[in-house]
């Protein structure tokens, strides 16, 4: 078992070792959405909903498949209970609060074929966190990836009314900011250790 | 009806002109990831190819087959099959390599490149079209993707597949090799694309006003 301190571990996923900035997870929607501030708030708040709960399934998923001794289906396991979760989630949230509905939208299906969830999932397996700390390892990678989409929108709305040549507009200029980013994320690196 | 465009042309596509990586710009986390060295890049593109080819196939082959409402589920399930299969057969072969691409070839399920292809192309096409047309994206992400890992791994480390090309005086950047290095070096790739394509479309409308 592992003992790294839970503060350590939030750290660890939210700063030094970003899910976006550091491990490159969920670039898509983090170039997709990154236009506008508040879209950016609302597709980080549903990331981090979704990664807290298929947490909670990968780690019972994990047990389950070494219980009965077939870890090969592991993937095809977690991908599939995602994919439902988020279904289920969706339909949840739908009956429960239209008004929260309707504002995370279209998000919700697109957050299945996130890969941060995915990763999140296979990560905490392999580093044998128990229960407490990957729900904490789930939270801290919510709120980097939150940080991360909310630092890219901030810049991105300046940029729109910055002058710059044809060919760098659109992807490009977005590759480059995110670069300068990620270098400044480094900053963090030792912290939490 | 539209013409049907040729079988070459299907293969030809993903090469350049709709190149997943440079136009499209899809499945981005594995080019961005793993394009720190060539070999790196090159053995995560061949990963990709297979699990597209394969997914591709059987997708196309059972385009009449799954239903409409759960063809999403369907298509992750038929990748992730595939994926796994990969997974296990790169352990078998390289346990270097396995560990140095890590969570990445599990993370080949959710590209969006691969699922998009089911969904956009082959549920909507004949298999040996889908087939063609899985090879050539499969191509054009594996050339994508030597692109980035090839400059990375000769400006941060100063070799290319691990042999030491450039004078023992270079000074590696070391910048390149880290995170930051990877969106530099893809922005730099899309800067040069976008130029090529800005001045073909300038020759063009002179052509055009020449006449």
């Amino acid at each position: 078992m592992n003992e790294q301190p839970l503060w350590s571990i939030f750290v660890n996923a939210a700063l030094v070792n970003n899910f976006v900035l550091a491990y490159f997870l969920g670039i898509c929607p983090f170039l997709g959405v990154s236009a506008k501030v508040e879209t950016a708030v609302r597709m980080g708040g549903a990331v981090t909903f979704v990664m807290l709960v298929s947490s909670v399934c990968a780690f019972a998923i994990h047990r389950i498949l070494i219980a009965i001794g077939a870890p090969f289906l592991e993937l095809i396991a977690f991908i599939a209970v995602i994919a439902s979760t988020v279904q289920l989630v969706e339909m949840f949230i739908k009956k429960t609060s239209p008004a929260l509905f309707r504002a995370l939208g279209i998000f919700l299906p697109l957050i299945t074929t996130n890969c941060a969830i995915l990763g999140l999932a296979l990560f905490q397996t392999n580093k044998g966190y128990n229960f407490v700390q990957a729900l904490f390892y789930a939270l801290g990678a919510g709120a980097g990836f939150m940080l991360a989409l909310l630092l890219m929108a901030g810049i991105r709305e300046k940029l729109e009314f910055a002058d710059m040549p044809d060919a760098v507009q659109g992807t490009a200029i977005a590759l480059i900011v995110a670069g300068i980013l990620s270098l400044t994320f480094m900053g963090f690196g030792g912290l939490g250790a | 009806m539209k013409t049907e465009p040729s079988a070459a042309d299907e293969f030809v596509k993903g090469l350049w002109r709709e190149n997943p990586v440079f136009v499209q710009v899809l499945g981005m986390c594995p080019v961005l990831a793993v394009s720190n060295t060539a070999m790196n890049a090159l053995a995560m593109g061949l990963a990709t190819t297979f699990v597209m080819f394969m997914s591709n196939t059987l997708v196309a082959t059972l385009r009449h087959v799954i239903p409409k409402q759960v063809r999403i589920a369907t298509y992750i399930l038929i990748i992730a099959t595939f994926v796994t299969i990969v997974d296990y057969a790169i352990e078998a072969i390289s346990l270097e390599l396995h560990a140095a691409l890590g969570a990445f070839i599990a993370l080949i399920v959710v590209n969006c490149l691969i699922l998009g292809r089911a969904e956009a192309f082959a549920s909507k096409h004949t298999v040996p079209r889908a087939m063609l047309d899985g090879l050539g994206m499969g191509v054009g992400f594996t050339f994508a993707l030597f692109c980035l890992g090839a400059v990375r791994e000769l400006l941060g480390n100063g070799s290319l597949f691990g042999v030491a090309v450039l004078p023992a005086a270079f000074e590696p950047w070391i910048v390149m090799i880290l995170p930051g290095g990877g969106f530099f070096t893809l922005a730099a790739w899309l800067l040069f694309i976008n130029y090529l394509k800005r001045r073909d479309a300038e020759r063009a409308a002179l052509a055009e006003a020449a006449r």
